[in-house]
């Protein structure tokens, strides 16, 4: 059991500097990452005691905890903050962010001070958001839909609509940075397909976020100024189509999703081989099936809206390629369980959250099947099944995936091992807590109970009780690890630069790396994954 | 809280069948495939632990694997998108010879008026074995008419109509719930369908409350408002002749072929301006303000009916006024 | 990649710590511009996507409502534009021949007329608001139909047509606006000298900047003010 260090620290990008100054006005990506992380952490917070209040609701058929109003709030609100104060930037901007410049091997991103303006962007869109929230809230729903939201909503819509039109420009940069990064600053030898899966995963995302991401702030830009101006674009007592504002805010929307779910999956293919201790079964494959997700994710957005008054053809067509998208993702699965086959495995707290992230993302997928599925989507959708389906892949795979990253890649940020065990013990209650959580609502929404409903008939209580007990469960595991990492950094074991045996640049240099990422420029001439000539950590130690 | 403790929706439409087919059919694959790759993943970890000695094997992949198991998804996938896509196409093709029942949904109830006049808040008697379609509109936000146990749901638009059916098959009552957040009270939005059996519900039908047909309150209307004076059931009117005019296609003077349906009929009352029939001056008065949407509700039954036969289907009977026979409508 | 932070830095003034090589460094840049511009195309998309729907379903209240842009302000406002954008080009190409003076005048007549384009829009908007066409509580479109003096043109859609003018013009414009302040920056920076044969990036990326948003406009014109306009 390690205490605290006698030894003097060698220079890295923690200690170079220290003062708010130098935290707020650095350029470094690795200190932007940090700056990133305690802001998504705060919100993610936030969010879930929204979701927490919702539960605590939904435990009675009555609505007798909150007013109808304030229910609805919570559960935008709740919406709002979780898909673009957290999901949206969480692995990209803290991830991303630290390790991209290093797992190429560069010594930052293409645009540093883009990269500070991006998290800046990001705080003055919190901020608003925050202000928001507190000086009544907005209860259209995330989802915004006209002509609710433009003429009949008493609550404060325009602030929220320019907050999330600020929160996408942080994401454009993000995106745009890497992009650029990834195309020119490899290092010498890093060709294409020796680069790890987890860039590949964040060039996917960063394609989505940059293409995507305007046509919704053109969308919100459209409907302040119908808010505020009493016009008629979508509203049509004047002459506009609700159903436009449908498809444009949608056409972002689902893209969106693919912008949550990439970065875990290349999170994940990272960990599965490093405690397989062998090369990703399928490498081509893999990397294909990310553009692939990204091309296709731009082209099944009505899948939205099969009951919302579109044409039937237009229905037959959508539902097609909402199958077609479905196929890359099983690939993943497919390559990641393949690579576990003769392999040499351990089940480090990393590879728990790897091993969470396949099961339930293989059913949140799959539920979305159900969902494709015309005939079936006119019972479930804006019922439960959806909530359940969509909490299936965004907490179940997109969280875990983040937290199984968080794990992974610690020592490197901090320098600190966590406490093994207890990242064990709290893998395990997210994973039962989840499904607690959301299985039950999966019957809930086929038996009919809709969604965002304040109240409901009595015969569903049962599964809303299992459901927030859940919850509970939970959001335990998620105290968890905001207790122990931060406890490691005063207490943690000190890490080594490898402590897994992980292939990949990032793990070449220090724990926690110096400011500049490497002491000389790599050159590579190995493959990724290369599993055969790294030693597992435990034969490293025996070693020296 | 434990007497009624339901995992399934009751079943009281011919659509719901069908989808409860394919509903378990998806439980029953994705169950199996969870279930193996599930199994999978605990043999591979328990036979592939870490064992001193034992090195992992080095696999760069097998493009054979990599396609059979694209393909093998993908004929699944079609498999369920033809099957969830036939049981689509009949929930959105309504029958011809539908009981019709008008629905007006405003925050936050449900109002509906069946053809034979009865007006119903929150509440839909319908006899069981026969085929009843929607007409829904809004009067102000979306909403969406959702009964579980028939499996059915349809978003209700403000500005136009959306249609739904359904073809009840067993007597109960049904919950009634509205599926797209409409506002402060979308979650009291809730009403309930009353299946009866044809008996009862004829016994219901002539329990009176109602005032007049809805074709015969649209025919009061027709007068009233003055329609009757342009739109003439001869050649000589200023306005088309509507007589036989609903379900057929009508040429614009744009060169465009429309289909006179509930929606044209709709717009051609609040935008007249919106299609001028080939042959006929844009001089239609302007109703949007004028009518409410039940009175709108009323003028397209009554439109309707003046394409029925006299001994047509049941939603009242076709008036014709007097003086001469119902012509060809002036269509080109 | 230099192998110590301090390696370069005395060789290239303008090279950033994190790159290579000034070449990377340009390279980097200018991909940079060619995905934010992507971004726009995407932006400006969503609204040109709006427009054209409501076009086909409104085209005849369209069409009048077009007509009662000024075309011939429209006209030279194109003009402006493209002028603009060759005075960008011959400013970069100043700075490849090394021509501090050019860079200077070229940038300035830049600036000129983009201001003369935004005053040309401010005259259009404003005429535009003594007509009653500004979408609010006192729009009012007189008119009819192409065709049908008798047949006035339906208002909402009338409004709905200046609302998206007002939406892409106005976005338009606000781009215009961060253009000027750009070109304004650039100037001081050729005033003082920064832009070399060897180094004159920010010139070349802002540039590209300057010739989108000419490619907006130069949509934006026929679309808006050329709807069925057969004499």
């Amino acid at each position: 059991m390690a205490t605290a260090v006698i030894a003097p620290e060698r220079e890295n990008y923690l200690n170079q500097e220290y003062g708010i100054k130098s935290w707020l006005l650095t350029v470094d990506h690795k200190r932007i990452a940090l700056l990133y992380l305690v802001s998504i952490t705060f919100f993610f917070f936030i969010g879930g005691f929204f979701a927490l209040l919702i539960r605590l609701e939904l435990l009675t058929p009555a609505g007798d905890l909150v007013q109808a109003d304030t229910y609805n709030k919570l559960f935008t609100m709740h919406g709002q903050v979780m898909v673009f104060f957290f999901l949206i930037p969480s692995i990209p901007a803290v991830l991303g962010n630290f390790l991209v410049p290093l797992m190429i091997g560069a010594r930052d991103l293409a645009f540093p001070r883009i990269n500070l303006l991006s998290w800046y962007l990001y705080i003055i869109a919190g901020i608003l958001m925050l202000h928001c929230m507190l000086t009544g809230g907005v209860d259209t729903g995330w989802t915004f839909y006209t002509p609710f939201s433009t003429a009949f909503s008493n609550t404060k819509v325009i602030e929220a609509g320019l907050a999330i039109f600020i929160s996408g420009f942080s994401s454009i940069l993000t995106g745009l940075n890497f992009v650029v990064t990834i195309h020119r600053m490899r290092a010498p030898g890093m060709t294409w397909n020796r680069l790890p899966l987890f860039i590949w995963a964040h060039y996917a995302t960063s394609i989505i976020q940059l293409l995507g991401t305007p046509v919704i702030a053109v969308t919100l830009v459209l409907v302040v100024l119908e808010r505020a101006l009493h016009l008629g674009i979508f509203d049509p007592t004047r002459g506009g189509d609700p159903l436009l504002f449908q498809h444009l805010f949608w056409f972002y929307s689902h893209p969106a999703v693919y912008i949550m779910i990439l970065p875990s999956m290349g999170v994940v293919t990272e960990i599965v081989p490093c405690f397989s201790r062998k090369r990703i079964f399928g490498y081509n494959f893999v990397a294909m099936s990310s553009i692939a997700i990204a091309v296709f994710g731009f082209l099944v957005w009505a899948h939205h809206m099969f009951v919302a008054g579109i044409s039937l053809y237009s229905a037959l067509i959508f539902s097609a390629l909402s199958y077609l998208v479905a196929v890359p993702s099983a690939i993943k699965v497919f390559n990641w369980t393949a690579t576990m086959y003769k392999g040499s495995i351990r089940f480090s707290t990393p590879m728990l959250y790897a091993f969470g992230f396949i099961g339930l993302f293989t059913m949140g997928g799959l539920t979305g099947l159900f969902l494709a599925a015309l005939g079936i989507d006119v019972h479930v959708t804006d019922t439960y099944f959806v909530i359940a389906h969509f909490h299936y892949i965004m907490v179940g795979g997109a969280v875990m995936g983040y937290l199984g990253g968080m794990h992974f890649w610690w020592p490197k940020i901090s320098g600190r091992m966590y406490p093994e065990s207890l990242g064990r013990f709290s893998a395990l209650i997210v994973f039962l807590g989840f499904n607690l959580t959301f299985f039950p609502q999966f019957i809930l929404g086929y038996l009919g109970m809709p969604r965002r409903y304040w109240q409901y008939p009595p015969e569903f209580q049962v599964l809303n009780v299992l459901s927030t007990a859940g919850s509970t469960i939970l959001a335990v595991g998620y105290l968890l690890p905001m207790v122990y990492f931060l406890w490691s950094m005063r207490y943690g074991k000190l890490a080594p630069a490898n402590p897994w045996g992980a292939s990949g640049l990032e793990w070449t240099t220090t724990s926690p790396p110096p400011t500049f990422n490497f002491e000389h420029t790599p050159v590579v001439d190995w493959e990724a994954y290369d599993y055969e000539n790294i030693p597992a950590p435990e034969e490293a130690r025996v070693a020296g | 809280m434990f007497d009624t403790f339901p995992l399934w929706p009751a079943r009281a439409s011919t659509t719901a069948g069908s989808v409860d087919a394919l509903f378990i059919f998806l439980v029953t694959l994705s169950a199996m495939v969870s279930a193996a790759v599930f199994t999978m993943i605990v043999v591979f970890a328990v036979r592939y632990r870490r064992r001193r000695g034992v090195a992992a094997e080095q696999i760069e992949g097998s493009t054979a694997l990599e396609v059979t198991w694209s393909v093998i998804p993908l004929f699944i996938f079609v498999v369920i998108f033809v099957w969830g896509a036939v049981i689509y196409f009949k929930e959105r093709t309504p029958p011809r010879g539908a009981t019709e029942v008008y629905v007006v949904a405003k925050q936050w109830m449900w109002k509906l008026q069946h053809e034979e006049g009865q007006r119903e808040i929150n509440e839909l008697h319908v006899p069981v074995g026969r085929d009843v379609k929607m007409i829904l509109t809004s009067q102000d936000v979306i909403h969406s008419f959702y009964v579980p146990a028939f499996r059915i749901k349809q978003d209700v638009l403000p500005g136009r109509y959306t249609t739904a059916w359904f073809h009840p098959t067993k007597a109960g009552i049904y919950h009634l719930f509205c599926a797209e957040y409409c506002g402060t009270q979308h979650s009291g939005m809730i009403g309930q369908v009353v299946v009866l059996e044809p008996a009862q519900y004829e016994a219901w039908l002539s329990g009176g409350g109602a005032s007049g047909s809805m074709a015969s309150n649209g025919q009061n209307m027709f007068q009233q408002l003055g329609c009757s004076t342009c739109h003439r059931f001869d050649t000589q009117g200023r306005g088309p002749n509507l007589v036989g005019l609903f379900g057929k296609p009508v040429q614009l003077e744009d060169g465009r072929v429309v289909t006179a349906d509930e929606n044209y009929i709709r717009e051609s009352i609040l935008t007249p301006g919106a299609k001028i029939v080939s042959g006929f001056k844009p001089i239609m008065p302007v109703f949007q303000g004028l009518v409410s949407e039940e009175q709108l509700n009323a003028l397209v039954a009554y439109v309707k009916s003046l394409s029925q036969s006299p001994t047509g289907a049941a939603g009242g009977p076709t008036v014709v006024p007097s003086g001469a026979p119902p012509q060809e409508p002036k269509v080109q | 990649m230099p192998d110590s932070p301090v390696a370069v830095e005395h060789h290239e003034p303008m090279l950033q710590h994190h790159f290579a090589d000034m070449e990377q460094q340009r390279q980097a840049s200018s991909l940079g511009m060619w995905l934010f511009l992507a971004t726009e195309v995407m932006f400006f998309g969503g609204m040109f996507c709006a427009y054209l729907i409501y076009r086909y379903w409104y085209f005849a209240d369209f069409a009048t409502a077009s007509k009662s842009l000024d075309i011939t302000l429209g006209t030279v406002n194109t003009a402006v534009l493209i002028c603009s954008s060759l005075t960008v080009v011959l400013a970069v190409r100043a700075a490849q021949l090394g021509k501090r003076q050019s860079q200077v005048v070229y940038l300035a007549l830049t600036l000129v007329l983009g201001l003369a384009f935004l005053g040309i829009k401010g005259i259009e908007w404003t005429s535009k608001f003594k007509e009653h066409h500004v979408p609010g509580a006192s729009f009012h479109f007189e008119g009819s139909v192409p065709g049908h003096p008798d047949q006035p043109v339906d208002q909402q859609h009338a409004q709905i047509f200046f609302s998206l003018y007002f939406a892409m013009t106005g976005m338009h414009a606000l781009h215009m606006v961060i253009g000027v302040g750009i070109f304004s920056y650039l100037l001081y920076c050729a005033w003082k000298g920064r832009y070399t044969p060897e180094y004159h990036t920010p010139l070349e990326n802002s540039g590209l900047y300057w010739h989108f948003v000419d490619i907006i406009w130069i949509y934006l014109f026929p679309l808006l003010y050329l709807i069925d306009r057969k004499k």
